[in-house]
């Protein structure tokens, strides 16, 4: 029963020893002590840590033991074992080191610059881990704002579709003047997505339909939508095409490119960054924010305390559809600049994972986006540069975020004392 | 803990309200199969075939388009009128519900064969609603298992995934498609082990745990068909169950080829579906399992073993899920494809919660769905000016109306998500 040692606290233990890396009374802790004492208390930053740590080592076992070279080499393991080993090892470091090369430092791009290379090029993968960092902060705001007010936000792949299919609407079909035009069209992402998650906030406020099961469907009704307007030539279509495109944005309705040569960062890394702290100051600073987090604490409390707790699931759910609208207008007007039918990806369901890892707070929920966009930047290089296939991103996101929602694993896996604060519990059950 | 009490505002109004919703809508159905589809039919006759390869010939019915789609508008606005009239039992209820919608759908293709020089072969189109329906069946049995115990499942889709996988290279490498049907169950089974593991053992939000199982699922067999599969046809191969033709039942016209002739995983659908629905509510099993379900303490109190029942239940929801998720590949099309359950398992979820976490009623809003898109892509091989896209949305928005209470109010098992706690 390990779960339940951290219910109770440890009786001391008779003749009075104090426990292993606690200082003994009247001594105050050194650093090294207190560091020590932090990781074993498990606080959800360590707690954090050692998820991802734990996914690497298993998602390393997952490359090296699919590799053809080393199977081989494993099945004749007993005549020679440290070639088997070694080759697993060099597999996975292999796949790993690609895939840090793609996403934070590429080490050649260093020596090339010094050799008259370009310097622009050792921002490259950066850049490119911002670039997909992007809508996933945006959809994980979105996501994480409904779990402060008790909601659970399946639909931001929907909401994306919404906000997608807004701006690009506006991005070809209108002609204004540079700025402006960009401006309106990320407003009109915005209200795209709004609408969307305003629906199945309404439809919870009034009938008590789940938002999960709401949100799914939308999901479905949004992504047929889509594929109907762009098979419409009056709606979506580019003329004179039969497959299921947009015709491109106009160019002053594309997001602008920040700071010079690696053309990947656009400015909506820096309208997600915005968004994050706009959602900081909501939910922090604000009186709806207040309301949102007091409902999402305690519903019946809220209730009791003479809120209206179904205008703010209402409230909360339009603010988080618009985020993910947002995050729809951010892909579109930057690096796709036309949609098709499938463009939303697994974004709507990236930012579930990156709410989850963030814990629901903005910046946990930009931190995570950024491991995860460097995730999908690198996997991609991994890709091309190992052929070890790229979904193994997925399988590490999938397996942090459930290492990080079951924080007494992590403590018997690493023999924490305890782990606190890590309380991802969001749902209710259906009838909530 | 407070109680989340809906506001009384809200609680009385859904049941007085609903007769005359409920009368609303079918004499807006009745009107659209009179002013859309009756009006707007091209001249002639649509002809309906009954007969599929191999069986009895049974004429062919040619129908006046025009004059069908007025008949049954006019009968579906005399039921609505009498509905707002007068309040009949549950059972008339759910009957009127039925040939209201039936009476649509026969206008619907009334509307779209009009005139068509193609007829259109009833008894393929529901062959391939129910080949369609299994995963979806499957998997809302699997929901109904966990659920019933107070295990939220939404990982049913990555169940289904997993199941497809392992069934499909089981059967390639090892040679023998009951080997892949047991590996694709057992794929199943494991998630399920996995997600009760978590919710039960360490309390992880089920609903959260789901989610990340399914991209687990997604992202550890798309990593797998890349690195293994694709470099290895041979792990792939794609061989299928053939059909079996039940000795009489399946020589019956019409009924014969739609329900008696398939492949084995129909029949272990129907073995399932009686299987679930009388051991939940005719056996003392799933009386203490519908207790578990519902008041975990109490059901403690008298001595039932809590944990282990939901243990139980998920994995054995998780096997039929497999099952399911082995129709994929080696039922249907043979050969894995990345992400080949395409959100079957959510759907699977949503007709699960329109069937009010019964077997029977899940099985009845499965076979809605796999109506729709068999209907769907029936009509998409002939020219109708309905843009498909907009027909197969229609199933999604008949769930969001369902579960907003619209057409009856949904209600959980009471301890559905909550992980029990020994005190």
């Amino acid at each position: 029963m390990s779960e339940k040692q951290g219910a109770w606290p440890a009786s001391p233990p008779a003749g009075g020893a104090p426990p292993p890396g606690e200082p003994p009374p009247g001594q105050a802790p050194s650093f090294g002590q207190a560091l020590i004492s932090a990781i074993l208390d498990g606080n959800p930053v360590v707690v954090t840590i050692l998820a991802i740590i734990a996914a690497v080592v298993l998602g390393g076992l997952l490359i090296a033991f699919s590799d053809p070279v080393v199977l081989h080499l494993w099945s004749t393991f007993f005549s020679n074992p440290g070639a088997a080993i070694s080759a697993a090892w060099d597999a996975a470091a292999a796949a790993y080191s690609a895939l840090i090369e793609g996403s934070i430092l590429n080490p050649h791009t260093v020596a090339a610059a010094f050799h008259g290379g370009s310097v622009g090029a050792i921002f490259y993968p950066l850049s490119q881990t911002c670039s997909d960092a992007t809508p996933l902060i945006l959809t994980g705001l979105s996501v994480a704002l409904a779990f402060r007010a008790g909601l659970f936000n399946i639909g931001a792949a929907g909401q994306w579709v919404g906000g997608a299919i807004v701006a690009t609407y506006l991005g070809f079909g209108v002609s204004l003047p540079p700025v402006i035009h960009v401006i309106v069209c990320l407003i009109g992402g915005f209200i795209g997505g709004a609408v969307i998650g305003w629906l199945v906030g309404e439809l919870k406020a009034r009938t008590g339909a789940h938002e999960v099961i709401v949100t799914i469907m939308l999901n479905y009704i949004m992504y047929n939508l889509l594929s109907f307007l762009l098979g419409t030539p009056t709606a979506l279509q580019q003329p004179g095409q039969s497959n299921l495109i947009s015709p491109p944005i106009e160019g002053n309705a594309a997001l602008p490119h920040v700071g010079g040569p690696p053309p990947q960062v656009d400015a909506g890394f820096l309208v997600a960054l915005a968004a994050a702290a706009a959602v900081w100051w909501l939910l922090t600073r604000s009186t709806i924010g207040f309301r949102f987090r007091t409902v999402g604490a305690n519903a019946g409390a809220a209730r009791s305390a003479g809120m209206n707790v179904e205008r703010t699931w209402a409230d909360a759910m339009l603010v988080a559809g618009g985020l993910a609208g947002l995050a729809g207008a951010a892909v579109i007007l930057g690096p796709l600049q036309q949609i098709t039918f499938n463009s939303y990806g697994t974004y709507g369901f990236d930012g579930i994972t990156v709410a989850l890892l963030g814990r629901g707070t903005p910046l946990g929920v930009v931190l995570a986006a950024l491991l995860f966009g460097a995730l999908h930047a690198g996997g991609t290089n991994m890709e091309a540069a190992t052929q070890v296939p790229s979904d193994v991103v997925q399988v590490l996101q999938g397996l942090i975020v459930l290492f990080v929602a079951a924080p007494p694993l992590i403590k018997v896996m690493f023999r924490l004392r305890r782990t606190g604060g890590a309380d991802l519990t969001v749902s209710k059950g259906w009838n909530a | 803990m407070t109680a989340l009490v809906a506001p009384p505002s809200l609680a009385l109004p859904v049941s007085s309200t609903r007769r005359y919703v409920a009368a609303g809508s079918f004499i807006l159905f009745g009107l659209i199969d009179i002013l859309l589809f009756g009006l707007f039919a091209k001249p002639g006759d649509a002809t309906f075939v009954f007969t599929a390869g191999g069986t009895a010939h049974v004429p062919e019915l040619p129908l006046p388009a025009s004059t069908v789609c007025y008949v049954l508008g006019a009968a579906s606005i005399l039921i609505g009128v009498a509905r707002a009239v007068a309040d009949p039992g549950k059972v008339w209820r759910r009957v009127s519900i039925g040939v209201v919608l039936v009476f649509f759908v026969i206008s619907l293709l009334c509307w779209a064969y009009a005139g068509s020089a193609i007829p259109l072969n009833v008894v393929n189109l529901l062959q391939s609603t129910m080949n369609l329906s299994i995963p979806l069946v499957l998997g809302a049995l699997a929901g109904c298992m966990c659920e019933r115990s107070g295990v939220i499942n939404i990982a049913i889709e990555g169940q289904l995934l997993l199941g497809a996988f392992s069934a499909a290279v089981v059967a390639s490498a090892i040679g023998g498609l009951w080997l892949g049907l047991i590996a694709g169950s057992l794929a199943g089974g494991l998630l399920g082990l996995v997600l009760a593991w978590f919710a039960i053992a360490y309390l992880v939000d089920q609903i959260i745990l789901g989610v990340v199982l399914n991209v687990l699922a997604s992202g550890l067999t798309g990593y797998l068909n890349d690195r293994v599969l694709v470099p290895h046809p041979d792990l792939n191969t794609g061989n299928t169950f053939g059909a079996i033709k039940i000795p009489i039942l399946g020589d019956i016209p019409i009924i014969g080829p739609i329900f008696f002739d398939s492949t084995i995983f129909l029949y272990i659908m129907y073995a399932l579906i009686i299987l679930v629905q009388v051991g939940l509510f005719r056996t003392r099993w799933g009386l203490r399992v519908r207790a578990v379900g519902e008041h975990p303490t109490a059901a403690a109190t008298v001595g039932i073993r809590v944990l282990a029942t939901r243990y139980r239940n998920v994995i054995m929801g998780g096997l039929i899920a497999g099952i399911g998720g082995a129709y994929l590949t080696v039922g249907s099309v043979g050969t894995f494809s990345k992400d080949m359950s395409s959100g079957l398992g959510y759907i699977a979820l949503a007709a699960m919660i329109f069937g009010r976490w019964t077997p029977l009623g899940a099985t009845a809003a499965a076979l809605l769905f796999g109506f729709a898109n068999s209907l769907q892509s029936t009509l998409s091989t002939i020219n109708v000016p309905i843009p498909s896209y907009i027909l197969l949305m229609a199933p999604y928005v008949a769930t969001i109306i369902a579960v907003a209470g619209l057409v009856g109010r949904v209600r959980a098992p009471a301890a559905d998500g909550q992980p029990y706690v020994r005190s």
